[in-house]
């Protein structure tokens, strides 16, 4: 994604003008837009037979508009979230238009779910309601250790009876209201049926879950149901029915990576945390999440040197929780972004040294020069004032987070916080 | 996976530690002895630099010199003409030039404009530490330009030959390269020469799937570089390879840089601090004490049975 515009295609281009305009009334409107654009007047054919744009410099202004304007304003987004997942395995589960069944597709999803989602979101935790026989029934309580609720979801693999939707978002409600302060509450619901079954008023029940500050999604299988599109309009969750199996389990991902803060809802706190060491790979330990012998891998709790079988969880012996550092700084590049570079209009004039940079400080790539016969925008990170190719910047701001020119200049301004 | 033709060629990016904090006089009286010269360690990697492009003649490779003021290529074999440009100011004609006076002379240039800055710089009493975040992301960004060639393109991988201890300031640049490395599927291999452990390049190698090694007798460099580090990616899945001794997962404190294994952590943007604060320096957000509390009182989990 990140180079399509500099990689040459390989196309097919003939262009008889005449035969254009008149088909030109038939068209639809997204190819009159490439019909009036003839985009490939703007491609020249080089030695090998490739097409490369003609201004090599204005495709990379606008790819580089692009970016920009898709980076758009930081949002600060929820990290510490605690989610109920609401699974509906009421007899309309047990209906077989996915194979083997949507029960089996949806345990699927849900599992790949929870590993996805305790991946992106290390610090919070999961729970898992299931709907069946017009009760809600809990089945995990909120935890931290992925392995507990996918095993718990396996061994109750059964579907009957009606779907409440009231139920189940009044037992959820009252589990999430009791969470610390500073965590995002929020409910996802994997609903099959095409009815609810309640015992009381459902709307009563959405707007409490409105007034805990309780996100609500739904994810549906079967049809668009007014009372899920409520439920979601009411609480800032999004509704979403699933086409195919393939769209089903795109639509449950979409919800693993933190969403949006909603602003003063929470309360920021600092939570106690430890980094334990991974031991060798052929130490002997007694686990204490397992209590058996384990060989190799494991952790070592900081504080009491219990060993534990994998991260992130709570030390099962004091209680503190455990996180590998590298969990937490996956989701620092957000805090300390790489300033956007700007681009270096004037070429011949060196920017406060002798003499101006041949070569890309990244890549060693050649940089393009007046009159010179590379192509092309020329950058320069505004801190260290270093030069960068196209493709370097590109790199640097979407998959690296580093600038290489601050960071081999041992000035302290690359350093995080004060 | 399929075995394609280029495999087992490799593009190496060698990073190597020259800052002059570790190599220095000095460093003797304040660290104790590493087991090898600067000189000793500079001639080992040249004959692994030479054997490495003997093993395969299409391997490529790439030395980047990691000061403790600046960083910079030294030499790069794809592109010998231009890189000896930019690097060495004499006009000599480089072609003529054997590769290892090559490497020497641009490894003589950047250490005088080392010792230039540290002079410039006098208050050294304060340990100094070598730029590593520096020369991991220009590693990164030419191996990206590698990736960028059409295919085949050889297989890259980063050696970093580490003396000099972790600077905890760049634990989140490095954290950041790390990630990188992993996603584009760049293994980084450490070969650690110092005193100590480090933390950041066996996080490194347990990330991205390298070698990590810290050699018994740093004397015999040369040897284990050879054994270890020379195997191409594909002929790895065959040989039994050091196994690690255990990674160090701590993290560095916001605050003071100060490597933990206990810390607060701020629940808005995961900052980490060594000791509790009323505000966080990150995010400004506003913590209280009874938050705090609230925390450490939460259930314990039964474990499952
Ligand atoms: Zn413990
Ligand atoms: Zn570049
Ligand atoms: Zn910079
Ligand atoms: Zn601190
Ligand atoms: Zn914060």
């Amino acid at each position: 994604m990140m180079d399509v515009d500099e990689r040459p295609l390989r196309l097919d281009v003939d262009d008889d003008g005449a035969e254009e305009d008149e088909a030109m009334a038939d068209r639809g409107a997204f190819e009159r837009h490439y019909a009036d654009e003839r985009s490939w007047e703007e491609l020249q054919e080089d030695e090998s037979g490739m097409l490369r744009p003609l201004d090599v410099a204005q495709q990379q202004r606008q790819h580089r508009k692009r970016m920009a304007a898709m980076a758009g304003p930081h949002i600060q987004r929820g990290i510490i979230r605690y989610v109920y997942v609401l699974l509906d395995f009421s007899r309309a589960a047990a209906e077989m238009d996915l194979r083997p069944s949507r029960m089996g597709i949806v345990a699927d999803c849900v599992e790949a779910f929870v590993r996805e989602f305790f991946d992106q979101n290390p610090l919070s935790h999961l729970g898992i309601i299931l709907l069946r026989n017009g009760i809600a029934h809990r089945l995990t309580d909120l935890s931290g250790s992925p392995e507990t609720h996918i095993k718990a979801l396996r061994s109750n693999m059964e579907c009957a009876g009606d779907a409440s939707i009231q139920n189940a978002l009044d037992l959820a409600r009252g589990y999430l209201t009791q969470i610390p302060s500073y965590g995002h509450r929020e409910i996802m619901l994997v609903f099959s049926a095409l009815s609810t079954i309640d015992p009381g008023d459902i709307l009563e029940a959405v707007q409490k879950c409105k007034e805990a500050n309780i996100r609500c999604s739904v994810v549906g299988l079967s049809a668009e149901i007014y009372i899920c599109k409520l439920l979601c309009d009411q609480t800032g969750g999004i509704y979403s029915v699933a086409t195919n199996e393939a769209h089903l389990k795109e639509l449950i991902m979409e919800h693993a990576p933190p969403p949006p803060v909603q602003a003063e809802i929470s309360v920021a706190s600092l939570v106690r945390m430890g980094f334990p060491q991974r031991g060798a790979e052929d130490a002997v330990a007694l686990c204490a999440c397992h209590r058996e012998v384990k060989i190799g891998g494991g952790y070592t709790c900081p504080r009491c040197k219990a060993r534990v079988c994998e991260l992130p969880t709570q030390c099962h012996i004091c209680g503190l929780t455990l996180v590998s550092s590298p969990h937490l700084a996956r989701s620092y590049h957000h805090l300390f972004p790489v300033p956007p570079f700007e681009e270096v209009a004037n070429m011949a004039v060196a920017n406060g040294r002798q003499s101006i940079s041949k070569n890309c400080y990244g890549c060693l790539q050649e940089l393009p020069t007046p009159g010179g016969k590379v192509k092309g925008v020329r950058l320069a990170c505004p801190r260290c004032r270093q030069h960068f190719c196209f493709d370097c910047d590109n790199y640097i701001h979407e998959s690296l987070h580093n600038c290489p020119g601050c960071e081999s200049t041992s000035i302290s301004s690359s350093q995080p916080s004060q | 996976m399929a075995r394609n033709p280029t495999d087992d060629v490799s593009q190496v990016v060698l990073l190597l530690d020259v800052n002059p904090f570790f190599w220095g006089a000095d460093a003797e009286r304040l660290n104790g002895s590493v087991g090898i010269t600067f000189d000793q360690y500079f001639q080992h990697a040249l004959m692994f630099l030479n054997g490495i492009l003997l093993l395969n003649h299409t391997n490529k490779i790439v030395v980047i010199a990691t000061g403790s003021s600046t960083c910079g290529f030294l030499y790069d074999s794809t592109a010998t003409e231009n890189i000896s440009e930019s690097i060495t100011s004499k006009g000599k004609t480089k072609s003529q030039e054997s590769r290892s006076e090559l490497i020497t002379q641009s490894m003589q240039e950047f250490v005088s404009k080392e010792e230039e800055a540290v002079k410039a710089n006098p208050d050294s009493s304060k340990v100094q530490y070598s730029n590593f975040s520096g020369s991991l992301a220009m590693a990164l960004c030419y191996i990206q330009r590698v990736l960028r060639e059409p295919l085949p393109h050889p297989q890259p991988r980063i050696l970093c030959l580490q003396g000099s201890p972790d600077a905890p300031y760049q634990y989140i640049s490095v954290m950041n390269s790390i990630f990188s490395a992993q996603r584009n599927g760049i293994p980084i291999d450490a070969c650690v020469i110092g005193n100590q452990h480090s933390a950041f390049l066996q996080q490194a190698s347990h990330i991205t799937g390298g070698i990590y090694m810290k050699p018994p007798q740093p004397d015999g460099l040369f040897e284990y570089l050879m054994m270890i580090f020379a195997t191409d990616l594909f002929s790895r899945q065959f040989l039994q390879l050091p196994r690690p001794v255990g990674v160090d997962f701590r993290a560095s404190c916001f605050c003071h840089k100060k490597t933990i294994d206990m810390g607060y952590v701020c629940s808005v943007c995961l900052s980490i601090f060594c000791k509790h604060h009323q505000t966080c320096s990150t995010c400004g957000a506003t913590f209280s004490k009874s938050n705090l509390t609230a925390i450490t009182g939460m259930k314990r989990k039964a474990p499952p049975s």
